[in-house]
């Protein structure tokens, strides 16, 4: 640890830091605008001065920019020095001459770096007396709006943008001082990403357009910390609510997991909060009567009461439903096909050598292969965590130049001389395909095949591939040569594909180089938020709760926050409820299921209740309510304690079943409302009831022995207080209600956790998983957070969110999978279609969100050129895809890197339910379609497939 | 005892001076414009409303008694969806007029807001907004602001240089 002074002080700073970093981390201000704590320095605002001395004795000193400074041993600076404080706020002033007028209307304001650093840098007054510079203005698409008037030029978006996430239509143009950051042309920005120009972004050029509609100022929004439900990978947000309406979703920082970005699904997909599919109301309204009855009655008469729980509901919800109608009745709302899959993929975490690496792992990697999983679209972050782990790779040649971690500018310089140890291998070109060092597109099972090979070729225990073609063979080669001399490296694969044999491939690669580098981690892609979770609670797949419907009868079906119709087909889904004699279905939206079903619940959504999910990295993580909510909207899993209290506790079937009586409270809801944290029966309930579950799963299930430490107990005080969700500055407390009454209500108490509703609590920093918003006196912006953690980049001061539920096992001998599946033929008879997935459109309810519905793909058939060729069609052209049970016409879309044989099927989007590639069908020209003009038809151009 | 007469004189000489209150209503104080009375929402000098819905007025109200939402027209100038001021709480401490960027948001002279029930002392937008500028006749925030709404592009405000040419790399 280096020894610094400031201001002839003594410090120690970890090793390896640059001066601001370790100045801001250290506590202290000093303004900056092109340095990004997740991008690193390039010096280019000149904002960050410093005097720097040679000695003690010496007086004079010299500016330096502190971005570009390392703070090494006996370093002495002055940040106090009056030459350096005039030299920021003349920087500041330069910055400012052109900046307008108008941070009334500008969406930054009160979030604003540029505000919070011009007040630090002590420039107040405006000198300049002549004209501003302006700029016209870009349409960047339904998420970013641009006011280029607004830039300081600091660069930070296009490194941002080009540099790190890979996009390639934001630049920089023009000279001078008319520097221009935008597009070439009006329109959507490509990248996944976008997004996180608004946070990036200094000042208001990047702002958020689906927040502009309902803009609300940042000391006016109610947050708490959260965790996003839009993809397996479990990336932590704050979602912002005000007037009883979700406004945004921010970043919240977790060293482990997202750092400091979120992918554009996850930032823009939280309007299915406010939509209009909204399930406000029970209907009918004596729903939860009839039901409590109807298990009362089931009981009495042995009739049979099952659950359906769902992948996309929290643990809790999960359990509670499980804990309800017994083990035995307990289905897990996912067809067969897609758990068997999600099954292999936790059993193989759980029974393999590998572990499962966060994606703050998978930036340190140096060597991947990602087999079978288009990972831009089906876990947008981890995409984005194999763009930073090609740019940081540790390589010898760049510590022989001894140039540190943080150094942007010159690590650019070199980034492209480095060879890259990328590998992908995919059904179709995937966008991550141009940084790879090696590409393959192939047919599932040949991609399980390729993947078997570079395991025998690392591990000769492991099954050889017999008949392997000679290129494929060196490709290989390649990759096992990567491999063996990797430090690090890591196997991305994923459900998304479809093919068990995929993931077993993905897991032979994994575990052979365990057995030699001891070090591979195996990273699986799971296509919900709690899909590892509920393989980890288990239970029986949907197809046998069909079964039981027709034998021996079913009384009641019980289905949480789960659209069956997406999970499996239409026709068996429309007889399983007219089986059933009566279903209810407790969710938030209306969907097929809901709108099928006797009875509907509401239930809270993910930003309007408290639980835990477990990501695909096995890490479980509590989220907490941002907002009380609306209409008689409960999580599912207060639902299923208030009737199971009615109907006599939790189902006697199960023996350990004893919290239904621990937690029984007459009139719970009323002593809610009154505010009593401890009820009236006091005694009887000393813990919450999330706390209860959580104590009973971690009884129950020995994978969630750590549950109950995942964050603190809901009775836990910090000073005696609880966190307060809502800023000292909230405003409107006596008038946001006054047009109703003008005696104030009393703001909901949450029993559930520490958090309150209220500008009233502890004002300190609360323990990591419970602090609900950053903010440091003088630091607005998103960048306060740097006042939370260890040091820039590292972890937070109360330590990680989350806990890991799944290491790796201690095994002596790995166990290869043996079984090599056998080349992938093209049949005559039809074609294999594959699925594939979209950023935008694939995920259930993000779609529910108009800017996102924008972006979704309309229905299509992706067919790779031999069809083009066999069925003399063009782009667009419809064409009928028969299967076994289903017939579809949809247009085409010529994706030329399909192999031979393979066709894709956009899975999830609206409109395309019920249809589970992988699957083999016929293809043929829709009947009254016209043959196309022969000369437009695209021509092969290479021979790959 | 001495003091008591003393008192009792003071009292007396009272009794001849003018009287210092006047007879509410029949007779009606003049105050300075800028006494702190009923709040108002005023227009710019065009007749478009002047508030643009920054939340300052809000955040520096210490009863917290102004609640108001932001919108935007097809153009882009923002103006409030709802404006609400709950006068039972307001302390008229005039806090808002200062925060206020555009000088929409101002006092008045009016004071004597008496009702027998507090929800009438709850104003909405309708009943804030006047149709005059009030005590700014001249301020136009637009004109200043750098960004561009109807009637008024880029570059064409106050101290405004015209747009950037991006097509141009000229020196």
């Amino acid at each position: 640890m280096p020894t610094i002074y400031i201001d002839n002080e003594a410090f120690e700073v970890p090793e390896g830091q640059n001066l601001l970093a370790a100045c801001l981390a250290l506590g202290f201000d000093i303004p900056y605008f092109c340095w990004h704590p997740g991008m690193g320095s390039v010096g280019a605002c000149r904002q960050c001065a410093i005097k720097k001395f040679k000695d003690e004795h010496d007086s004079k000193g010299e500016i330096v920019m502190a971005c570009l400074t390392p703070a090494d041993e006996g370093v002495r600076i002055s940040i106090d020095d009056p030459e350096a404080r005039a030299f920021r706020a003349a920087v500041a002033e330069w910055l400012m001459a052109s900046h307008p007028h108008d941070c009334p209307v500008c969406d930054e304001g009160g979030e604003c770096h540029l505000q919070d650093m011009t007040v630090m840098a002590g420039h107040a007054h405006r000198r300049y007396r002549f004209t501003k510079r302006t700029f016209p203005n870009q349409d960047l698409g339904p998420f970013v709006n641009h006011e280029m008037n607004r830039c300081i030029q600091c660069y930070r978006c296009v490194r941002f943008y080009s540099d790190y996430a890979g996009g390639d239509d934001l630049v920089a143009m023009g000279t001078r001082n008319q520097v221009y950051f935008g597009s070439h042309k009006d329109g959507k920005l490509d990248s996944e990403f976008s997004g996180n120009l608004v946070e990036v972004c200094p000042t208001g050029v990047f702002t958020d357009k689906t927040f502009r509609r309902h803009y609300t100022r940042k000391w006016d929004l109610q947050t708490a910390p959260s965790v996003c439900v839009h993809c397996g990978l479990g990336c932590n947000v704050f979602p912002g609510e005000r007037y009883g309406r979700l406004r945004c979703i921010r970043n919240r920082y977790n060293a482990d997991v997202n750092g400091y970005f979120l992918c554009d699904r996850g930032r823009f997909g939280y309007e299915f909060v406010n939509a209009d599919t909204r399930l406000r109301e029970a209907d009918p309204p004596d729903a939860v009567a009839a039901m409590i009855e109807i298990i009362i009655g089931a009981r009495k008469n042995g009739g049979r009461v099952i659950g359906i729980g769902s992948p996309r509901a929290s643990l809790e919800s999960n359990f509670a439903l499980r804990k309800l109608v017994g083990r035995d009745s307990f289905f897990v709302g996912t067809a067969g096909h897609e758990q068997r899959l999600i099954d292999t993929a936790w059993l193989m975490l759980k029974e393999g050598p590998s572990r499962s690496p966060s994606l703050r792992d998978l930036e340190q990697a140096d060597a991947m292969l990602v087999l079978g999983e288009d990972v831009t679209n089906t876990a947008p972050m981890l995409d984005y965590s194999l763009r930073q782990w090609l740019r940081r790779r540790p390589n010898p040649e760049r510590l022989g130049l001894g140039i540190p971690e943080w150094n942007d500018a010159a690590l650019g310089e070199i980034f492209h001389e480095v060879p890259s140890h990328l590998h992908i291998a995919t059904v179709y070109e995937t966008k991550l395909d141009k940084i790879a060092a090696q590409t393959y597109h192939a047919a599932p099972h040949d991609l399980a095949r390729l993947g078997f090979a570079v395991a025998h070729l690392i591990d000769s225990r492991a099954p050889a591939v017999n008949d392997l073609p000679k290129d494929i063979e060196d490709h290989a080669r390649s990759i096992a040569g990567a491999f063996e001399t990797a430090a690090r490296p890591i196997v991305v694969s994923g459900v998304s594909c479809g093919s068990q044999q995929v993931m077993r491939a993905a897991a032979n690669v994994a575990w052979s180089l365990h057995a030699r580098a001891g070090a591979a981690e195996l990273c699986f892609v799971v296509p919900e938020c709690n899909s590892l979770g509920m393989a980890l609670i288990g239970g029986r797949p949907l197809e046998e709760a069909f079964a039981e419907a027709a034998d021996p009868g079913i009384e009641l079906a019980i289905i949480i926050e789960n659209d069956l119709y997406r999970r499996a087909a239409k026709e068996s889904m429309d007889r399983f409820l007219r089986l059933c004699r009566h279903v209810v279905t407790i969710d938030h939206t209306v969907h097929a299921t809901a709108r099928a079903s006797e009875m509907r619940l509401p239930a809270a959504t993910y930003v309007e209740s408290t639980g835990t999910l477990v990501s695909n990295e096995g890490r479980a993580q509590r989220y907490y309510r941002a907002m009380a909510p609306q209409g008689e909207a409960r999580a599912s899993w207060e639902w299923l304690r208030d009737v199971s209290e009615a109907a006599g506790g939790w189902n006697a079937q199960d023996p350990e079943g004893s919290a239904g009586r621990r937690h029984r409270v007459a009139g719970q809801s009323e002593s809610e409302q009154d505010g009593r944290v401890a009820d009236p029966s006091g005694a009887e309930r000393d813990q919450a009831f999330i706390d209860l579950l959580a104590a009973e799963m971690s009884k129950d299930i020995p994978f969630f022995a750590p549950l109950p430490e995942v964050a603190p107990p809901a009775s836990s005080r910090v000073k005696g207080m609880r966190i307060p969700r809502e800023s000292p500055r909230f405003s409107g407390r006596t008038a946001i209600y006054a047009d109703k009454t003008v005696f104030e209500p009393k703001p909901p108490v949450d029993s559930e956790s520490p958090l309150a509703d209220s500008m009233e609590g502890f004002e300190g920093e609360a323990p990591a998983p419970l602090i609900p918003r950053y903010w440091s006196p003088g630091w607005n912006s998103p960048q306060a957070v740097i006042r939370f953690q260890t040091r820039a980049g590292g972890s937070l001061r109360g330590g990680n969110i989350g806990i890991r539920l799944i290491e790796p096992a201690r095994v002596g001998k790995v166990s290869h999978f043996l079984e090599v599946p056998p080349a992938f033929a093209v049949r005559p008879e039809g074609v294999l279609v594959v699925p594939s997935h979209h950023i935008f459109g694939s995920e259930e309810l993000s779609v529910l969100s108009p800017g996102v519905a924008g972006c979704a793909p309309e229905p299509y058939l992706g067919v790779g050129l031999d069809t083009v060729n066999s069925l003399v069609v063009g782009e667009g052209d419809p064409v009928l895809l028969k299967a076994e049970d289903f017939e579809l016409i949809l247009p085409v879309k010529i994706m030329p890197s399909l192999p031979d044989g393979v066709v894709a099927l956009p899975v999830g989007l609206p409109g395309l339910n019920g249809m589970f590639p992988p699957l083999s069908a016929q293809v043929t020209r829709a009947p009254e379609a016209e043959p196309p003009n022969p000369e437009q038809r695209p021509k092969r151009t290479d021979g790959h497939v | 005892m001495l003091s008591i007469l003393k008192a009792l004189a003071v009292v007396l000489r009272h009794t001849f001076r003018r009287r210092d209150t006047v007879l509410f209503p029949e007779e009606q104080p003049v105050l300075p414009p800028r006494y702190r009375g009923r709040i108002i929402l005023s227009r710019d000098p065009s007749g478009r409303e002047r508030c643009v819905a920054c939340y300052l007025c809000a955040i520096v109200c210490p009863v917290d008694c102004i609640a108001l939402q932001a919108t935007e027209d097809e153009t882009g100038r923002r103006y409030p969806e709802w404006f609400r001021i709950n006068f039972s709480r307001c302390i008229f401490c005039g806090f808002c007029e200062e925060a206020c960027p555009t000088k929409a948001i101002q006092l008045t002279p009016d004071y004597d807001m008496s009702e027998y029930r507090r929800p009438n002392m709850v104003y909405e937008k309708e009943h804030l907004l006047i149709s005059g500028p009030g005590k700014y006749p001249d301020y136009d925030f637009y004109r200043v602001a750098g960004v561009a709404v109807s009637g008024l592009a880029k570059g064409e405000a106050e101290n405004e240089a015209p747009p950037v040419d991006l097509r141009t790399l000229l020196p």
